[in-house]
């Protein structure tokens, strides 16, 4: 068992439009000591995921589980989920000004939020670990900056004041949403130095959620890729990067400018991510897919085991061996499309080619 | 022929040169709150900043929040007046120039913005947004302005048929290729991009930056491009400038400021920047700077990174270095930094990833 087994998660928002499936059926775990990133583009459920997690959607309708140290997330009631979030399960949000109270100063929210917690710290005693985490996220002067409002901080010190409130105490799970995302590169870099040495020093789990590749390859363990609410694929870290099953996945990798790519042309993945409110049929990725097959109109594919070791998934049609940038696995996917591609996908297909920058395997 | 002004022999606006910045200067006053506002303050935004652009050529722009990138950009653009300095497009001195006088500059320089969703009017239908160009220069009226916008959306990757549609009912690339088509309408010889992708995703991001790259090879468009993702800007650039605080750190030809960057901000930068590569990112040394960027209205004396600098002596905080080439290096590649890194310095790392 991990510290937090999450099970066929859904969630959906009845909106005037129609019902927005932002979640539909995830399923993952995070273990001790080890990061996870999730990886996507925007809208694809990453935020409401973890926010529901927290019990943090309201006007939600939620399905699923969601086990955290035995306990089950999904469900729990207002005080109950108070204790375990800050406590157990730390938040960092991408924009540090939406959780610090500019009003009061970052030392006092800090110790506030210690003694929230435990009624036997006296103010002194608060403060003064305050002082020290401060000091720990890399402030300078840290007893003269915990009487500092909010909005005297920069953006990455508003960050590491997050970070700082997330660990003074001590939770198993950190949750970061985007932290880095409105940073510079030389903060940024600080951040997830700080966040990882730590995580080390702790043993904390961390998720890490970014739309960043370049974040994934500098720290996660696992990934999991999202697409229009799904797990496309999960896989070690490596083999989401070497060795990629899922079209979608393949795509994002390829569409990333690299100076060691000798092409001079980007290769995009074609369309844009779709409505989830209306969601294509079948395997959402289809109307974007090069290597579009008639079952993907209408069967949508569960995620399930490519790998070896049972580790790597990816919800895809295309046969196990498909794996990789390697010419055997383009061999394996072409081959599959030429079977499985009769006149209902070869419209689709047809489409796609004539959208800009669209291509397809034939 | 793109990068700093003195790696180009000065031919005043010959064949190659398209746009030339000589020492540009912008300072914002600050001033003090309460009933008289007296001036208390300047913001150093650019600080003597002086660069070439060549025809066809992109010179990219880095650099982090605030450093003036964007100041520098609105200043080439005659958007704002600049405080001193000049601009010369085509031999043409353009700078601070009256909006009469300016017009026919306006046609050739246009700007592509960040956001997609801001910088187009929500209430406009996008056919009118696209054609603006033409109403405000007067070069296409009724029908034909109708055909020359939908000729442009095509061109651009957009459904002509769209043409009567919101903003709104478009997605951040597509609205990204509305305000590409506007920015060409008018044909114009140097396009300022201002963060044109940051907002989008890394998918759409690639659709936008080839449409860009096709644009250039058809109609031979100049680009200054302003990102502050390294690889993008590596991607389309031919020259590339780093700036901090308002000044030029480094600057050239953009394989030797990638793979030998003399200053140690560049280096930094660079070392900070995650390459999408388990195995690059595992290996690389990492340069962890301290504190942030200080503000630009007390900026730090002599070299204006020497409070985060991990090579910083006396002398950085006394002497402001020349922009120039440095020993050992390309005579195009421009280093502002009284001690450049040496070929195989070890600036400093951090130990905390295992190998993957
Ligand atoms: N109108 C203005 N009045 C006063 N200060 C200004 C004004 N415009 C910009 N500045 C200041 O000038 C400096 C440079 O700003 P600029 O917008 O050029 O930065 P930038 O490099 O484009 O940053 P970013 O990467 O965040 O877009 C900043 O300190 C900014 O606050
Ligand atoms: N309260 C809400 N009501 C309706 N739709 C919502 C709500 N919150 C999020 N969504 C929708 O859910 C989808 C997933 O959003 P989100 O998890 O924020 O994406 P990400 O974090 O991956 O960018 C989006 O389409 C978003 O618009
Ligand atoms: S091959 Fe089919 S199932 Fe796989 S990603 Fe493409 S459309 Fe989806
Ligand atoms: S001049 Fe000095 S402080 Fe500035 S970059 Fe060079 S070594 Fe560092
Ligand atoms: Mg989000
Ligand atoms: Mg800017």
């Amino acid at each position: 068992m991990s510290l937090l087994d999450v099970t066929d998660l859904r969630v959906s928002f009845p909106t005037a439009d129609g019902v927005v499936q932002a979640v539909r059926g995830v399923s993952f775990s995070v273990d001790t000591g080890r990061t996870l990133g999730i990886v996507g583009e925007s809208g694809s459920g990453k935020t409401v995921l973890t926010q529901t997690l927290l019990g943090l959607t309201p006007g939600s309708q939620v399905s699923g589980t969601a086990m955290f140290n035995g306990v089950n997330l999904i469900g729990l009631g207002p005080d109950q989920m108070r204790r375990i979030r800050g406590e157990q399960i730390a938040v960092v949000f991408q924009d540090p000004l939406t959780s610090l109270h500019p009003l009061y100063r970052v030392g006092w929210q800090i110790a506030e939020m210690i003694r929230a917690h435990d009624k036997s710290v006296s103010r002194k005693q608060a403060r003064e670990r305050a002082i020290d985490l401060l000091g720990r996220v890399g402030i300078p002067q840290p007893s003269r900056r915990v009487d500092d409002y909010p909005h005297q901080f920069s953006g990455g010190m508003r960050q590491r004041a997050m970070i700082a409130m997330a660990l003074s105490l001590s939770p198993k799970l950190i949750i970061a949403d985007e932290p880095t995302t409105a940073l510079d590169a030389t903060v940024q870099a600080q951040i997830l130095d700080l966040l990882l040495r730590l995580q080390q020093e702790s043993d904390t789990a961390l998720i890490m959620i970014t739309h960043d590749l370049g974040v994934i390859a500098d720290i996660a363990d696992e990934v999991m890729v999202m697409y229009a609410g799904r797990a496309a694929e999960k896989a070690s870290k490596h083999d989401i990067f070497y060795a990629p099953h899922h079209p979608y996945t393949k795509g994002l990798l390829e569409s990333i400018p690299r100076s060691s790519a000798a092409a001079d042309r980007l290769k995009p993945i074609t369309g844009q991510p779709p409505s989830l409110i209306h969601l294509p049929s079948g395997c959402a990725f289809h109307p974007r897919c090069a290597y579009v097959m008639d079952r993907c109109l209408t069967e949508e594919p569960q995620l399930r085991s490519v790998g070896d070791a049972g580790a790597h998934k990816s919800a895809c049609w295309l046969p196990a061996a498909a794996i990789g940038t390697a010419e055997a696995a383009e061999a394996a996917r072409r081959r599959a499309v030429g079977e499985g591609r009769h006149a209902a996908a070869a419209r689709v297909a047809e489409e796609i080619a004539a959208s800009p920058e669209g291509s397809v395997i034939a | 022929m793109s990068g700093p002004l003195s790696a180009v022999p000065a031919d005043g606006g010959g064949s190659g040169e398209l746009l030339r910045v000589e020492n540009l200067v912008k300072y914002f006053p600050v001033r003090s709150t309460g009933m008289v506002r007296r001036t208390i303050g300047q913001v150093q935004a650019v600080d003597g900043v002086s660069l070439t652009i060549g025809r066809g050529q992109t010179l990219g722009l880095v650099g982090e929040t605030g450093c003036g990138k964007s100041t520098l950009a609105r200043c080439i653009a005659g958007l704002i007046p600049v405080t001193s300095g000049t601009v010369t497009f085509e031999g043409h001195d353009i700078t601070n120039l009256p909006r009469r006088a300016m017009r026919p500059f306006r046609r050739e320089i246009q700007m592509i913005f960040q956001d997609p969703y801001g910088s187009l009017n929500p209430r406009r239908r996008v056919g009118a947004i696209i054609g603006d160009p033409f109403a405000i220069h007067k070069t296409a009226t009724g029908n034909e302005r109708k055909r020359a916008v939908q000729e442009l959306m095509e061109r651009v990757g957009l459904n002509p048929e769209h043409y009567n549609r919101f903003p709104a009912e478009f997605s951040g690339g597509q609205r990204q290729r509305i305000g590409v088509a506007r920015a060409l309408a008018l044909r114009p010889k140097l396009i300022i991009c201002d963060e044109p992708v940051s907002a989008l995703d890394v998918s759409i991001q690639a659709q936008v930056l080839n449409l860009l790259a096709d644009l250039q090879d058809d109609f031979g468009l100049s680009y200054l491009f302003i990102a502050h993702d390294l690889e993008v800007v590596r991607h389309v650039s031919d020259s590339v400038i780093v700036m901090y605080l308002g000044r030029i750190a480094e600057a050239g030809p953009k394989d030797p400021v990638y793979d030998t960057p003399r200053h140690p901000y560049t280096a930094a930068l660079l070392s900070a920047s995650p390459a999408a590569d388990p195995e690059s990112a595992a290996s690389r040394q990492r340069i962890i700077l301290t504190g942030d960027v200080p503000s630009p209205i007390n900026p730090p004396s002599g070299c204006r990174f020497h409070p985060r600098c991990p090579k910083a002596q006396e002398l950085c905080s006394q002497s402001v270095p020349e922009l120039e080439p440095k020993s050992g290096g390309e005579p195009t590649h421009l280093t502002a930094c009284h001690y450049p890194v040496q070929a195989g310095e070890i600036l400093a790392s951090t130990g905390r990833r295992e190998p993957v």
